[in-house]
């Protein structure tokens, strides 16, 4: 269904006409995630490489739709997880020419590694590396805060307000990622990544040419060359702390008002601003879009104002940094002191709120709305595996079933209530092998195609090394469904894979999960459980929506070669 | 000029595809627009809204702001109350009357009906039969956008263009649909007021 909703972006982009139209209005009408797709794309990219994450996805998927890329003078893919990518798209800097690669927030937390050495390294071609938040949780296990992870690297970030600053500061990004051979982590939230604006492109640049590191040993992190090009990082900071103050993404708005100051980051700027008519607030404002935190400007809206209110999307960051640990300073209002609710999404009314604006705040909810929680469409496989599972577990008792990340986690909800935990990629094995190994036998681990390519495969094999009394089942629907369809690295690899890791093969099945062989499903299910080793239960039949867009696809092309 | 809409319904119902003609249009007249679409987990079956504000000045914010929006146009009847409380005083609500019933403790459609009828300012219109009768169910997104159409500020011409403009690549019948079933949404709204 994704896909269906999806459309709007397909319309816009396939839409013959469109380009016509929009010719003469020189604004595109784009996504958060387009316009920096777009961007990337007009300042010379010449490599991306991503796993898709909501609400990362639709970047990638804008410039694999473009012509640049059918061309193939932009090489673009989809990569087994955030890991790989980033580290693809290193070796894209390494050659001098400009790399970049998207993720969801928890998606850097697989491609830490990568990101925090990249820092390291540091870049040659221009490196941009996205990172998608997404506070109140629409579509994630938490709402962590990319910008410690910009912090912790030591790198500069960029946070735009809307869509016309995201698609300027993917420019700006590469000019700086170059001009101090240092990536660039550009933080945006769900509100920006999937809301759609007018957006003006500038000026498009040639892609660079390949050029080694001048350096021969840049890329090289022995612990002699680290220490040195830690020190050079370290070395570098007064200088993106000068850039910040001096950067136009950074902007200080005087005021009359200097009973408070607003430091407002990134998209929090725009619900300050819808507060005060003429969008003129009687306070001086500090927009940040920029970090390291610009500290001239910091120290001004301090010294000049009695307190200061912080608005910040995510955690509490900048916050935290202006109070210190002692906290003895001035007044400083925001996530800490419940001026701005701890955690979830911010918007204009709880905005209007801190500052006491008062205004019409709607009726009561309504009493006649009930939850309409998402569900398995209707013919999906994975309520025939579901259903072949439960009953071959109907002798055990519950809470055996470790799952994962994808469309099969609504497997915990009515009526299926089939598994018991979901925490991150790959979790699902590596946590069955940990409870099986010291006493729940038997364990189950239900976890999708592209999730075990992900990060199932190394656990597999920790389970295969150790003799785990695990069943793994591997919910094989040939894409990556939950976040659109994208094509899935595991497709047609996954009985390899599982041989090649050593999963003896008169313990690996292919299944059909549709109801006429509910009862085969369910033996073959049943008797791994009672198997004291590793099995692997792959039952496979394609998503019914990508089944769907793909006959849609041939329809039309068909339609399209007869007319 | 200032339009905050609220776009409600459920996934697969097509609310994006209105969200594509208002914003197609808006941009026809050289409006700002900003418009916070929902995608992700919500979309399978579940309930999915849009944040679609429109105007001659830049906006701000991508979101409405709660008790604000001057109107919200739903393709299904629980879910055009699910966010009743953005609507501002005078806001028009415009919705579906046929329910999208995917739920086991789906409320009564009698008390539904009744509170969206104790509203100021409502359209209630059986889009999915104003649409079979053109021949199509699936345009009854498009009869509902219709129907809204006499609220919404901006000339029609300019929606059936923005429709021709969307769905111009599938063809001369669905373009004529789909314009179809905008008038028919209108005259349905039209006379609604009229008679009160
Ligand atoms: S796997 Fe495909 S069919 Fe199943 S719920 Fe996901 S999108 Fe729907």
């Amino acid at each position: 269904m994704l896909i269906h909703e999806n459309s709007l972006a397909l319309y816009l982009s396939k839409s013959p006409n469109l380009s016509r139209i929009f010719s003469y209005m020189s604004k595109l009408p784009l996504l958060g995630d387009e316009a920096i797709a777009q961007a990337a794309i007009d300042a010379g990219l010449s490599g991306l490489f991503a796993y898709p994450g909501t609400p990362s996805t639709e970047i990638t998927e804008y410039v694999l739709r473009s012509k640049e890329v059918k061309e193939g003078k932009i090489i673009a893919s989809w990569t087994s997880n955030e890991k790989t990518a980033m580290e693809a798209a290193m070796g894209v800097s390494y050659i001098g020419k400009r790399g970049m690669t998207c993720m969801k927030h928890v998606g850097l937390n697989v491609a830490a590694d990568a990101f925090i050495n990249s820092a390291i390294t540091g870049a040659n071609g221009g490196l941009l590396v996205v990172s998608a938040d997404d506070p109140s949780m629409h579509s994630s296990q938490n709402e962590q805060d990319s910008r410690f992870f910009g912090n912790f690297a030591m790198i500069p970030i960029l946070e735009p307000s809307n869509q016309q600053e995201a698609y300027d500061m993917v420019h700006y990004a590469y000019e700086f990622s170059e001009k101090y051979e240092i990536p660039v982590l550009m933080r945006i939230t769900t509100r920006l990544a999937h809301s759609r604006a007018g957006v003006v492109r500038s000026e498009t640049r040639p892609q660079n040419k390949l050029r080694l590191p001048k350096t021969s040993n840049q890329f090289i992190l022995l612990p002699g060359n680290a220490r040195r090009r830690y020190k050079m990082l370290l070395g570098t900071q007064d200088s993106f702390i000068r850039e910040s103050e001096e950067s136009a993404f950074n902007k200080y708005f005087d005021s009359e008002d200097k009973k408070l100051g607003v430091i407002a980051c990134g998209i929090a700027y725009n619900y300050l601003i819808e507060n005060f008519p003429e969008q003129k607030v009687p306070h001086p404002v500090l927009k940040i879009g920029q970090y390291p935190l610009p500290r001239k400007l910091i120290e001004k809206i301090y010294k000049e104002c009695d307190e200061v209110l912080v608005l910040e999307e995510g955690y509490p960051l900048v916050e935290e940094s202006l109070r210190g640990f002692m906290n003895n300073g001035k007044t400083i209002h925001g996530r800490l002191d419940g001026t701005i609710p701890r955690d979830g999404e911010l918007n204009p009314g709880i905005v209007a709120k801190a500052f006491g604006i008062s205004f019409f705040e709607g009726r009561e909810p309504s009493g006649n709305v009930v939850g309409r929680p998402p569900s398995l469409c209707k013919g999906c496989p994975h309520i025939y595996s579901y259903n072949a599972l439960t009953e071959a577990l109907e002798k055990y008792a519950k809470g055996r079933v470790f799952s994962d990340i994808g469309c099969y986690t609504l497997g915990a909800l009515e009526p299926f209530t089939a598994i018991d935990t979901c925490v991150d990629m790959g979790a699902s094995i590596t946590m069955a092998k940990g409870a099986a190994d010291t006493g729940l036998v038997p364990a189950v681990a239900v976890i999708g195609d592209s999730t075990f390519t992900h990060s199932g495969m190394t656990g597999l094999l920790d389970a295969v090394i150790s003799k785990s009394p695990i069943t793994v089942m591997i919910l094989d629907n040939e894409t990556t469904a939950m976040t659109g369809g994208q094509n899935s690295n595991a497709h047609g690899k996954i009985e390899d894979i599982c041989t090649g890791l050593g999963v003896e093969e008169k313990h690996i099945h292919v299944l059909n999960p549709i109801q006429k062989h509910h009862d085969e499903n369910m033996a073959v299910i049943k008797k791994e459980l009672e198997y004291n080793g590793v099995s692997v239960v792959i039952p496979r039949r394609e998503c019914i929506q990508t089944l769907a867009a793909r006959i849609r696809a041939e329809k039309y092309k068909v339609k399209s070669a007869t007319q | 000029m200032k339009k905050d809409i609220i776009l409600a319904g459920v996934g697969g119902q097509g609310i994006l595809s209105i969200a594509a003609i208002i914003g197609t249009a808006a941009l026809g007249k050289g409006l700002y627009l900003k418009q916070a679409e929902v995608h992700g987990m919500s979309q399978r079956g579940g309930d999915v809204h849009s944040n679609l504000r429109l105007s001659d000045k830049p906006v701000a914010s991508d979101l409405i702001p709660g008790g604000q929006a001057d109107m919200i146009i739903a393709v299904e009847p629980m879910e055009s109350l699910r966010y009743v409380s953005m609507l501002a005083e005078n806001g028009w609500l415009i919705t579906n009357s046929t329910p999208h019933v995917n739920i086991k403790n789906y409320p009564e459609l009698d008390d539904i009906i009744k509170e969206i009828r104790s509203l100021p300012q409502h359209i209630i219109i059986d889009a999915d039969e104003i649409a079979k009768d053109l021949g199509n169910k699936r345009a009854a997104n498009m009869v509902i956008l219709g129907a809204a159409l006499p609220f919404i500020g901006m000339e029609t011409q300019i929606f059936h263009d923005a429709v021709r403009t969307i769905f111009g690549r599938k063809g001369e019948e669905i373009v004529k649909l789909n314009i179809d079933a905008l008038k028919a949404g209108y005259d349905f709204a039209v006379s609604a007021i009229g008679t009160g």
